[in-house]
Order: C-alpha cells, then sequence, then structure tokens
C-alpha cells in the first residue's frame, strides 16, 4: 500500500501483467482509495480502445455473440488479430446482495487466449443495465491496451440504456418472437442502437420480427425511397440541408446465429463502418465528451452524497424519516429540511 | 460501504455432467450474499485456474462426481499458486470417498463437503476461510 508498490502495479498492468489488472479491477469495483489513485494515473493511457456495448433482452443471446465478436477479432479472416476485453454484467439479488454471474459459460470458446481477458460483474444495487463500476473497469482495461473492450450489460428491458453513454458502439441484440411492432416503436432501448442485430435467426417468426424492426428504423431515420404506389411510381424525398447523407448512421440490421457464427464477420464489419462514421463525422468526439461528462455527473453526485452522509447524522436521518412515516412530512419537504438543516416552510 | 463481497468461482472439472449439485451451490451462495461465477461443465484444469485469475475470486469451489479428483485437485491447485494467486481459498464437493479427505486436505484444500452438507455450514465455513486469508 505505500506509494513504490502501487506504482510497481502500475507498471505491471501497463505492461500486461493480468493478475495486477485483475487485482487493479477489484479495487476499482471496491471504489477503495487504491482503486481510484490507480485510475487517476491510469487515466492519460486510456481512450484508446473502442468500446462496445452489448445489450438486448434476456436470452436475446448477448453473451453467445459476445462470444463470437471476440473470437472473430482474435482470428479475423483479413488484417491483424486484436486483443479483446469482455467486461459482462449480472444483476446482483435486491434481497441477499449476492448474485451468480453467468456469462462466462457461453464464453468458453476463449478460454486459453492470452489476448482475450474476461471480467464478470455484478450491478450491486445499480440500475440501467450497468454497474456503477463498470466505466471504471473500461478504463482499466482500455490502460492494459485492450484494443477492443466489449460491454455486456445485464439482461435489458426496456429502459436499461446507460451502456449507450459508455460505449462508441450500442448493439441491440433482438430475436424473434419477442413482441410486435408496437414494440418496436416504444421509446427506449431500441432507440440507442447504432447496430441492431437479430439473433436466433434460424428461428420461426424471424421475417416478421425483421420486417417490424425495418419499419422502426426507416421511420426514425428518414431515407430516400422510391416505391410504387397503386402504380404510380413515387419519390419521397429527404430534406438535405441539415443532413447529408455522410453525416447520417442508418443503423443496420444484421441477422445473425449466434450460436453457430452465423452473420458474425457482417456484425463485425458494421462495427468497423460504424467506427469509421464516427472517426469522420465529429461524432467520435462528441460521444468521448458526453460520455466523460456523464463519469464527472456520477462521480459528483456520488461525493456529493457521501459529503452529505458525512455531515448529517445518522439520528437525524433516521428521525426525519420516521417523520414521513408518520405523515408529519412529505419526502420532499423531508429532503429540503435535510439539505438546509432547517425546518420546512 | 459494508461488508466486502466475497467472490467464488464455481467450476466442475473434468467430464461428468452432473451439475445440479454445483448450481444449488451456486445459488445457496448467492443467498448469503456472495458474488458467484459460475462456468457450468467440462471445465479443464487450465481454463479454471484462468477464470479464477481474471476474475480475482477469493474462494473456488470444484464439483467432482467423477472419481478423478485426486488428480484434478492437485493440478489445479499448482495452477492457481502458479498464477501468484496464493491466498485463493479452494473448496471440494461431490462424490469424494472419506480416506480421500485428508489428503486433499493436506495438499492445502480448505475444505470438503460431500452430499447431504448443509448450504448455510457450506457458506459459513468460505465466509471463515476467507476472512482468516484476508
Amino acid at each position: 500500500m505505500n506509494l513504490g508498490t502501487r506504482r510497481m502495479d502500475l507498471k505491471a498492468i501497463l505492461s500486461g501483467d493480468r493478475l495486477a489488472l485483475s487485482r487493479l479491477l477489484t479495487q476499482i469495483e471496491k471504489d477503495s482509495e487504491q482503486g481510484r489513485q490507480a485510475l487517476n494515473e491510469l487515466f492519460p493511457h486510456t481512450g484508446k480502445a473502442h468500446l462496445v456495448g452489448v445489450t438486448g433482452a434476456p436470452g436475446t443471446g448477448k453473451s453467445s455473440l459476445t462470444n463470437q465478436l471476440a473470437k472473430h477479432y482474435r482470428n479475423p479472416p483479413d488484417g491483424p488479430a486484436r486483443s479483446v476485453a469482455v467486461v459482462a454484467v449480472d444483476p446482483s439479488s435486491p434481497f441477499s446482495g449476492g448474485a451468480v454471474l453467468g456469462d462466462r459459460i457461453r464464453m468458453q470458446d476463449l478460454a486459453g487466449d492470452p489476448g482475450v481477458f474476461i471480467r464478470s460483474m455484478a450491478t450491486r444495487g445499480s440500475l440501467g443495465g450497468l454497474a456503477t463500476a463498470t466505466a471504471g473497469l473500461v478504463q482499466g482495461l482500455d490502460a492494459a491496451g485492450y484494443e477492443i473492450i466489449l460491454i455486456e450489460t445485464v439482461g435489458a428491458g426496456q429502459a436499461e440504456v446507460e451502456v449507450a453513454k459508455l460505449a462508441h458502439t450500442t448493439i441491440v441484440v433482438e430475436a424473434p418472437g419477442l413482441g410486435d411492432d408496437v414494440q418496436a416503436i416504444k421509446a427506449g432501448i431500441l432507440e440507442i442502437a447504432d447496430i441492431l442485430v437479430l439473433n436466433k435467426a434460424d428461428r420461426p417468426g424471424v421475417e416478421a420480427a425483421e420486417r417490424a424492426l425495418r419499419g422502426m428504423l426507416n421511420l426514425g431515420h428518414p431515407i430516400e425511397r422510391v416505391f410504387n404506389h397503386h402504380g404510380r411510381r413515387a419519390e419521397i424525398e429527404v430534406p438535405h440541408e441539415e443532413s447529408p447523407t455522410d453525416k447520417l448512421w442508418l443503423p443496420p440490421l444484421i441477422r445473425t446465429v449466434s450460436t453457430e457464427g452465423q452473420g458474425v464477420p457482417e456484425l463485425a464489419q458494421a462495427i468497423t463502418e460504424h467506427r469509421a462514421f464516427l472517426e469522420t463525422s465529429g461524432e467520435l468526439q462528441r460521444r468521448e465528451r458526453a460520455r466523460l461528462e456523464s463519469e464527472v455527473h456520477d462521480l459528483l453526485q456520488k461525493a456529493m452524497m457521501n459529503r452529505w452522509r458525512q455531515d448529517t447524522s445518522d439520528e437525524r436521518y433516521q428521525r426525519t424519516l420516521e417523520q414521513i412515516a408518520a405523515r408529519k412530512l412529505s419526502p420532499r419537504q423531508a429532503v429540503a429540511q435535510l439539505l438546509n438543516g432547517s425546518a420546512p416552510q | 460501504m459494508g461488508e466486502e463481497k466475497i467472490r467464488v468461482l464455481v467450476a466442475k472439472p473434468g467430464l461428468d455432467g452432473h451439475d445440479r449439485g454445483a448450481k444449488v451451490i451456486a445459488r445457496a451462495l448467492r443467498d448469503d450474499g456472495m458474488e458467484v461465477i459460475y462456468t457450468g461443465l467440462r471445465q479443464t484444469p487450465e481454463m479454471i485456474a484462468e477464470a479464477a485469475l481474471q476474475e480475482d475470486v477469493d474462494a473456488v469451489g470444484l464439483s467432482i462426481l467423477s472419481g478423478a479428483h485426486m488428480a484434478l485437485v492437485p493440478r489445479i491447485l499448482e495452477l492457481i499458486r502458479a498464477n501468484g494467486q496464493d491466498n485463493v481459498a479452494l473448496f471440494v464437493g461431490g462424490i469424494i470417498p472419506d480416506d480421500d479427505v485428508p489428503k486433499l486436505l493436506e495438499m492445502g484444500v480448505a475444505g470438503v463437503h460431500g452430499p447431504g452438507s448443509s448450504t448455510l455450514k457450506i457458506a459459513e465455513d468460505i465466509r471463515r476461510v476467507v476472512r482468516q486469508a484476508a
């Protein structure tokens, strides 16, 4: 814990020592002083990896797809192999605080490859599909030199969209049979997709699912279309002034069968294209900035909460809670009182 | 904030395909507030040691029903230690003949829990050993 050993550890992490990295990730997850210090010092080494979020409902095949993507990056048909880290998040029990983290089961193909590092983490009470420490873990892995970092969220419902703030490219995984076209136009998870994957494409219902998803994509991102309407050629024009096509990203829809690796090269290609789009359109800087801003926001929130906790006696807090329970104080009034240290108006 | 989370890897080395016991243990440790990394069936010693390293676990629980424990356990222990994880406690469950229990403990296994063990006791045992190692 002295300065000397800590610096040595960081050096080890930067030079690829997996045990040192693993222990660092634990410290970051614990939000310990040591972990925070290390993150501060590693920060200049971050920002090199491409962060890919993989999200979708439970059982759509996120883990299998993550496994296939990692395998693809390790053995690309063209070009050099790239190192891959995976951060897989599963939920903590709201009752015991425990968790069963089972994403590794689908990632056994990656065992024994020194160019792959997989870390499972529990949400530890955090909502939104990721854990509070996920961003920190990703930074640690980024600093350690992993080129592609795949971030797999918990099985997400409709509103777990945190991953879009963290990742450069967000993949939303769907499967046939999960809902009709009204599900597809609801706000939430489908909106954050940079790439939509229709997994389990060998299952029945794939056509209907694709139609619903495509309908949603076309509504959200108007594109030029020409079609026949009652025998007359109709052209639909899209206003050009503000969105030249080279600055517009249309989320592609890719069919995959992740158990067999079908569609995975196409998916990897789409990720590469999205990266290129981010770089040429200036969107990368914008997202990077938004990401860092959201991180600062979260840290600030936590720090303020902690500071408030330190300044407020537990006794006073409990007393206020009792007043609320007795309906003498509304929750809003209680907050005003606790923050100002004064009686409600 | 609160107690530190204990992280446990639950794995089934070797070739027997019965993972009910491992799943019961995983679930019980979850209910005890631990974070269980469950890796499933047919793991090689190398895979288990690698997962233990990447997940920085406090303990590893092995379920072995095949009778190969006297070959698998020392190999796994050796690999985990070779990775520099001296503090990781190894627990073994499954079908382990009474005669082999002292031999396993002597090798450095922290505890052996066969069929009929109370899951609460197992969780307690893990907690105690991990706390001592910390």
